[in-house]
């Protein structure tokens, strides 16, 4: 079992996230979490709103917050796609929070609609990616 | 001469004052353009994975998308025309519209309705004033486009492509916008964004590339459901992007050829100016002697 690194480009519609050599990512994807190592088959994947677990091959850990999207691992290459991809680091956890508690407050009265739905499970990742790294 | 004398002054000094004027545009679009490039090429990583991705699921067949399917004979088709939200760019928004109305006419001559969306101020000026009727119109954001405006878009798009034709469904989706080519040169292209034409981007593919063979998860089908939205809405993206760099780019060149211009047109005046003050001063001096010589021979008279 020697392989090299992953290599995961993580990209949003407006830029590249995050890039880098990495021995684990964690994320979650329609049929449930998903673990890659390297040397794992070529696969893609449909993911849902989560946070994206990476450990880089100096040992250190990255959280991402992303908006769905699909994972992509063929020949040691991983792409991650979404149409927003937060670092976990990026995330101010108070506005985050703050827009979260209002977007409830309109589920509680039933009057959000799918997309605000949408963005409660974006929020909720983005909080708990920001809270891991804070934690850590 | 006198008046003309202050009318080319007068002149001169408006044109002064334009030319201040077309130079600072051209000096804005110049550094608007390099922030386009650049957020262009940040948006390239993203398209190139999205493309491999979708040619890979393409590719492996047997993948039934409504997305995809070749609809015989298309019957009504939707047209996106992206102009410029503001004029002073040359001919950039018009050889658009000439673009669109090629097109225009190519599928009503193969029988098809055609429904109009455009982005872009001048575009809803143009088809508004000749009455034409606009389904949906997006403005504000021609010079920087942001994602969240091609997939507002993109999703007024696909659902009308997924709409049936009896409840006013289109079976193709075109879009006309400007391909930026160089930073002189642009060209206003109409391409069929749905059913889609899966293309290469403009990197050379490796040649004899092999894809690999994917396992899907949960299935092909249900990751293309997902990959194609996303597909969609990143071509909008892209040629709003491109629009928009050559918009700034048609800008630059028209402001600097106004520029140069009116440049020339103040040496133009000031010469004239020049000539009309000698003219006058010459005059003055001949009226002078002459008066003197008119007493001088008066006087020798008495």
């Amino acid at each position: 079992m020697d392989h090299e690194p992953l290599k995961v480009e993580v990209v949003a519609a407006d830029r590249q996230v995050w890039a880098g050599d990495v021995v684990n990512i964690i994320a979650r994807t329609t049929e449930g979490d998903v673990g890659v190592l390297p040397g794992h088959e070529p696969l893609m994947a449909a993911l849902v709103p989560c946070v994206v677990e990476i450990v880089t091959a100096d040992g250190r850990s990255e959280t991402l917050a992303v908006d769905g999207g699909f994972i992509s691992v063929a020949e040691g290459h991983v792409w991650i796609l979404s149409q927003t991809a937060v670092m976990g680091q990026e995330v101010t956890i108070d506005k985050a929070e703050r827009e979260l508690a209002e977007l409830r407050e309109l589920q509680r009265t039933g009057d959000a609609d799918e997309d605000q739905e949408h963005r409660i499970h974006i929020l909720e990742a983005q909080i708990r990616a920001g809270e891991r790294v804070r934690s850590a | 001469m006198a008046s003309s004398l202050r009318e080319l002054r007068q002149r001169r000094q408006s044109v002064t004052a334009t030319k201040k004027i077309t130079r600072a545009m051209e000096l804005i679009a110049s550094s608007q353009i390099v922030k386009a490039q650049q957020i262009a090429r940040n948006a390239m990583p993203y398209t190139t994975a999205l493309t491999h991705a979708v040619s890979a699921l393409a590719s492996h067949g047997e993948v039934a998308h409504p997305l995809l399917e070749d609809r015989v004979p298309a019957r009504r088709s939707a047209m996106l025309v992206v102009t410029g939200d503001r004029g002073l760019a040359g001919a950039y928004s018009s050889n658009v519209i000439k673009a669109a109305e090629q097109l225009y006419t190519k599928l009503t001559d193969e029988g098809q309705e055609v429904v109009q969306y455009i982005t872009g101020n001048k575009g809803v000026g143009y088809f508004e004033f000749r009455n034409r009727p606009v389904e949906q119109k997006w403005t504000g954001f021609s010079d920087k486009p942001q994602y969240s405006h091609a997939r507002e878009i993109a999703e007024v798009l696909i659902e009308k492509f997924l709409l049936p034709y009896e409840e006013g469904g289109v079976d193709q989706i075109h879009v006309v916008g400007t391909r930026f080519i160089s930073m002189l040169s642009q060209q206003a292209t109409a391409t069929r964004l749905l059913p889609l034409v899966v293309e290469e981007t403009d990197e050379p593919a490796t040649a004899g590339e092999i894809i690999p063979f994917y396992t899907f998860e949960p299935s092909a089908a249900a990751v293309l459901d997902q990959l194609l939205p996303l597909y969609v809405a990143n071509r909008v993206y892209t040629v709003l992007l491109q629009s928009g760099a050559s918009e700034l780019a048609s800008r630059q060149t028209a402001m600097k050829a106004a520029t140069d211009n009116a440049q020339q047109l103040i040496e133009r005046l000031t010469r004239e100016a020049n000539q009309a003050r000698q003219a006058e001063i010459t005059q003055e001096i001949s009226e002078i002697t002459g008066g003197a010589a008119a007493l001088a021979e008066s006087a020798g008279n008495e």
